[in-house]
């Protein structure tokens, strides 16, 4: 999908940068990366710097990026390019009988807003016809159009930067008062929490990652305000991406 | 950002926070804060931080501190210009997006979870 489009747009000048974040590193997003076999720069993002450097809350998202160097179009949503077929993921041997949660939150992942011709036509447009193109914008918009961010919400990232240290140092216990706070000042984030939830080992093999919530049977050990379900519902599915804007 | 010293050299506190330092102040593109005394090679990151209005926090115990990114213009973005971004890939390889100045790039954010 993003690699096909890749390869077509690769010969107008156009190069695609993919950044896994995750808290897990390479141990995290290996498996993904080996399976799309990238010929574009696929990097580790351990601490979300792109949050802090590029106001990334959520995946996918993109950053489009002129030859000088300058931001065109801030961080939004990106959409998967429209093609049947191919993923891009490795297969998950999804269990015969999957757990009631799984079901609830493919259901909730269905109704989420996707944009994906808007955008990809979009994106064919720049790439064509560069600063021309009114999908372009002017640096002032894109400094506009950028998240808003306060010290309070800035003060979120530095909690968020050293809960992915903790972790990665061993510290669960410590790491996951970081998160909390970082949740409670930079609420809108879905990747602060998300990979929060994900560093929960409720349930064991391949999706263990994407349980993201408690456990059944003893819910009252879940560290966390909320969880993957419980937001989604509570902000609403088709909110979860904001509506493309030309 | 995250630190375990709060005197760091000043490119490492130039990549973590996007912010050059220059005889003129703190600089993001066209974006000038002025310092009330030079840096030199060496960053005073407390009172650089407290300056460009970035939080820094700490976990003594374990040898930490973070900073939190600038919120100058209260926008995640103080100017278009995209930062340096230097990080890895999984052979640990470091790659810099000003390597693919001259093109168009798409920065993709993803995440295994």
């Amino acid at each position: 999908m993003w690699q096909a489009l890749r390869h077509e747009l690769h010969p107008k000048g156009f190069e695609l940068v993919a950044v896994g974040l995750d808290t897990l590193g390479g141990d995290g997003c290996r498996v993904f990366i080996e399976a799309a076999k990238p010929e574009h720069p696929s990097l580790i993002d351990r601490h979300h710097v792109l949050a802090d450097l590029f106001g990334v809350i959520n995946i996918p998202s993109s950053v489009w990026i002129d030859e000088r160097g300058m931001i065109v179009r801030p961080a939004e949503a990106a959409p998967a390019p429209p093609r049947p077929g191919d993923t891009g993921r490795p297969r998950v041997n999804l269990p015969s009988e999957l757990p009631q949660r799984f079901v609830d939150i493919m259901s909730e992942a269905s109704k989420i807003r996707n944009d994906a011709q808007a955008y990809h036509a979009a994106l064919r447009d720049w790439v064509d016809r560069g600063a021309a193109s009114r999908f372009a914008l002017s640096p002032a918009e894109v400094v506009e159009r950028s998240r808003p961010r306060d010290k309070a919400k800035s003060l979120g990232h530095a909690h968020f930067a050293l809960a992915s240290q903790l972790e990665i140092d061993g510290h669960h216990d410590a790491a996951v008062r970081h998160f909390r706070e970082a949740h409670r000042l930079v609420p809108e984030s879905w990747t602060f929490r998300r990979q929060a939830w994900s560093l929960e080992r409720v349930i064991d093999g391949p999706l263990a990652r994407f349980w993201q919530g408690p456990d059944p049977t003893h819910p009252e050990t879940w560290p966390y305000a909320g969880d993957w379900l419980v937001d989604v519902r509570r902000e609403g599915a088709e909110n979860y991406n904001e509506p493309w804007r030309p | 950002m995250l630190l375990r010293s709060l005197q760091v050299p000043k490119r490492e506190f130039e990549a973590g926070t996007g912010w050059t330092l220059k005889p003129e102040g703190a600089c993001r593109g066209e974006v000038c804060v002025p310092m009330s005394q030079q840096v030199g090679d060496t960053v005073d990151v407390a009172r650089v931080a407290d300056e460009l209005g970035m939080p820094l926090i700490d976990e003594k115990q374990f040898g930490l501190w973070a900073l939190g990114p600038a919120s100058i213009g209260s926008r995640a973005l103080a100017t278009a210009e995209a930062a340096e971004l230097r990080l890895p890939d999984l052979n640990g390889n470091e790659f810099r997006l000003s390597s693919l100045r001259g093109q168009k790039v798409l920065l993709y954010a993803w995440a295994p979870y």
